[in-house]
């Protein structure tokens, strides 16, 4: 889990150095999170020796936040809606809802192994300051 | 610690004071601990303080929704109090907000257990 706090770590400085409010900012660090978190236990569930890569970039006109893992892959369409009257008690299934909840666009693409999923927060005025930073 | 908990009874209802993060591998667990150890002693009336809870992820909230519907299993009732923005904001968005019974002062709350 050392690698989701860094990743969270990492959103938390992105969006801080773009400029944004502090809850639009909590919306993107959380759903990077979300997306860590997903990287780690069902994409390559806690195998220490599959990797999590994310890259983080400011446009200038966006973030662009990919979080990628090396499990068996995901098709986001087999979700069950989480705000389906049947599945509002469930104790898990909102992680992925989170994500396109908080962000202006979410992309997945499938890996040879892995999942990477590209998260897209359009940022409001100009702001121009790059970054890009890869973990490993 | 990512959460601290601490326990006060007023009235018959049991508050729980939490303070810190409610997520994977941090609250998620001591939430769940605290939950079940009130359960399994036959306290009926559970009152979840959120105001110092600054984060909570989506295993935190599954972590509500179990306690609510442990609680709800066992003839008991979970309710929240104090909200914070970005707290209420979650349980909007995925809806929960209908689910719970939430309350913003603590007098209301403790009443709407009789």
């Amino acid at each position: 889990m050392e690698s989701v706090a860094e990743i969270e770590a990492a959103a938390e400085k992105l969006t801080r150095e773009a400029g944004m409010d502090e809850d639009e900012g909590f919306r993107v660090v959380m759903a990077v999170r979300e997306a860590a978190v997903n990287a780690v236990l069902h994409g390559n569930n806690y195998d220490p020796k599959k990797q999590v890569t994310a890259s983080f970039e400011n446009t200038g006109k966006s973030l662009v936040i990919t979080i990628a893992d090396e499990g068996e892959g995901l098709d986001p369409a087999t979700l069950p809606d989480p705000l389906a009257p049947e599945n509002l008690l469930r104790g898990t299934g909102r992680g992925i809802f989170l994500i396109r909840s908080f962000l202006d666009e979410v992309h997945f693409r499938q890996l040879h192994p892995g999942t990477e999923l590209t998260l897209i927060k359009h940022l409001s005025p100009a702001v121009n300051n790059e970054k890009d930073l890869d973990m490993k | 610690v990512a959460l601290s908990i601490s326990t006060r009874q007023l009235d018959g209802v049991t508050v729980l004071d939490l303070s810190g993060r409610i997520t994977l591998g941090e609250g998620s667990v001591q939430l769940r601990d605290a939950i079940r150890d009130l359960i399994s002693k036959g306290v009926k009336n559970i009152l979840l303080n959120l105001g110092d809870v600054n984060y909570i992820d989506s295993s935190g909230l599954g972590e509500l929704v179990s306690a609510f519907t442990t609680a709800k299993n066992q003839n008991a009732d979970v309710k929240l109090l104090n909200l914070t923005k970005k707290v209420k904001d979650v349980l909007q968005v995925t809806k929960l907000y209908t689910v719970f019974d939430i309350y913003d002062d603590e007098a209301s709350a403790i009443a709407s257990f009789k």
